[in-house]
């Protein structure tokens, strides 16, 4: 035993199992990382990184959505938006149980205990809610991009990100029927709802192109993953159609600049961070 | 005092008799939620359950119900496995369950799962009370993921119905 190297204390193994009960129910209670699947196999790093991207960019939405809960524009919403948060929370948690295999840390430790640079969403998701039609268009975009790849992701050759695939390939289905009838009944409803549903586009459109960013990453997945760029033809043709029939115009705007694979972020998602973290770090180790 | 649970056939009796935390009127039998059920050679239960949603927050109840009826049934040692693939459809509901359903006030799923085009059109939902075919569907999130909100035209009461998955 000699010096110690003893991190200062912000450390995340320092809170070891304290930070991976955090959320538990009662101890014991809740799904562990190895309940997912039967004794998985652990994802090479490359899956892993591709999970934790995945899992991001949902958990991030979740969050987000959530905040509707309560403030919906009618009752039904609110169920709505918040049916649709807890889906995709479940699909976070699938995603970044399997990551956690690899990198050592349970779901809980991935979403409370790292810090912004550490997510891998993109920009997309953390934008702010917006009005109810920033809202429906971030939910258009999104679900349609995320219905497209894990329809293509049933057939990774990775078996576990297929099995979450499929699972949420079903529930998606009903996000972007939710997202696409709200978008047709603002874009031709009155003028009001009709500008404002072409001023959410607007806002929400420069955040597209990220989506389908290509690094390095999945030269190295192969079969295990999809390049997104292989799904841009058919979003632009589906999104268009949805559009189109809302009486709305695709909007021509530059991109954002991106970087969130990168963990380069916008100046919001330390906000949500802060509000989705703060239980978990004020008290280590709580339950409830 | 394991005696009364001796087969495959018995673990998976048991197990039926737990039922969902919210549609009590229905086994995790009767929904597909149970998928397997096993004695292994050391006396081990080992069950199998998969998630309706994945987000179902039903799952972690389901689970400690599951332990506990074998528990107080005399077995100790309850292993339950979680599975996603192959991933849940409403397809997988018995009958019986369906029929169960609709007697406890809630439209059974109709028709079978699939997805086509982007603006999902649903067969005609029976009104669980009246049983009018004339409902309308007011929103299609409900009080839990698995559900949507109807209303009848004809009796003019609100219902959920178990949607399609």
């Amino acid at each position: 035993m000699t010096a110690t190297h003893a991190s200062p204390d912000h450390s995340l193994d320092s809170f070891g199992d304290a930070a991976a009960s955090a959320t538990r129910v009662t101890p014991g209670n809740a799904l562990r990382p190895e309940d997912i699947a039967v004794r998985p196999d652990k994802p090479s790093d490359d899956v892993a990184e591709y999970a934790l991207r995945l899992g991001d960019d949902s958990l991030i939405l979740a969050q987000r959505l959530s905040h509707w809960i309560s403030r919906g524009p009618e009752l039904e919403e609110d169920i709505a938006l918040g049916n649709i948060a807890l889906d995709l929370l479940g699909h976070a948690r699938s995603f970044l149980i399997y990551a956690g295999h690899t990198l050592g840390r349970s779901e809980d430790d991935l979403a409370y205990w790292r810090e912004e640079e550490e997510f891998r969403s993109a920009w997309l998701f953390e934008q702010p809610n917006g009005d109810f039609g920033v809202t429906i268009a971030r939910q258009l975009i999104v679900s349609i991009y995320q219905h497209l790849l894990y329809s293509r992701l049933v057939n990774s050759s990775d078996t576990m990100i297929a099995a979450i695939s499929a699972k949420a390939l079903k529930e998606v289905d009903y996000h972007r029927d939710h997202a696409t009838q709200w978008t047709l009944r603002l874009g031709d409803g009155t003028e009001e709802s009709h500008e404002r549903m072409q001023a959410a586009l607007e806002f929400v459109w420069p955040y597209v192109d990220e989506l389908f960013d290509e690094d390095a990453l999945f030269e190295r997945l192969g079969d295990a993953g999809v390049r997104p760029s292989t799904l841009r033809e058919q979003f632009d043709a589906e999104i268009a159609a949805v559009i189109d029939e809302a009486t709305l115009s695709l909007p021509a705007l530059p991109r954002a600049m991106g970087g969130g694979r990168r963990g380069l972020h916008t100046e919001h998602l330390g906000y949500l961070l802060a509000e989705m973290q703060v239980l978990a770090r004020k008290h280590p180790g709580a339950t409830w | 005092m394991t005696g009364n649970i001796a087969t495959d056939a018995d673990v998976l009796a048991l197990a039926a008799t737990v039922n969902d935390p919210e549609i009590p009127v229905l086994s995790i039998k009767d929904l597909g939620i149970l998928r397997d059920g096993r004695v292994e050679a050391d006396g081990t239960v080992r069950l199998t359950i998969t998630p309706t949603y994945s987000g179902c927050p039903a799952m972690d109840a389901i689970r400690d119900d599951l332990v506990r009826v074998f528990q107080d049934a005399g077995h100790e040692k309850v292993e339950v496995d979680l599975v996603l693939a192959p991933a849940w459809t409403t397809d997988w509901m018995t009958a019986e369950g369906k029929a169960k359903l609709a007697e406890y006030g809630i439209a059974p799923p109709t028709g079978k799962a699939g997805h086509a085009s982007p603006v999902r059109l649903g067969l005609t939902v029976k009104c669980p009370r009246c049983h009018s075919l004339s409902t309308r569907e007011m929103s299609r999130f409900g009080s839990t993921s698995c559900k949507a909100l109807y209303v009848c035209q004809e009796c003019h009461e609100p219902f959920d119905y178990f949607k399609v998955l």
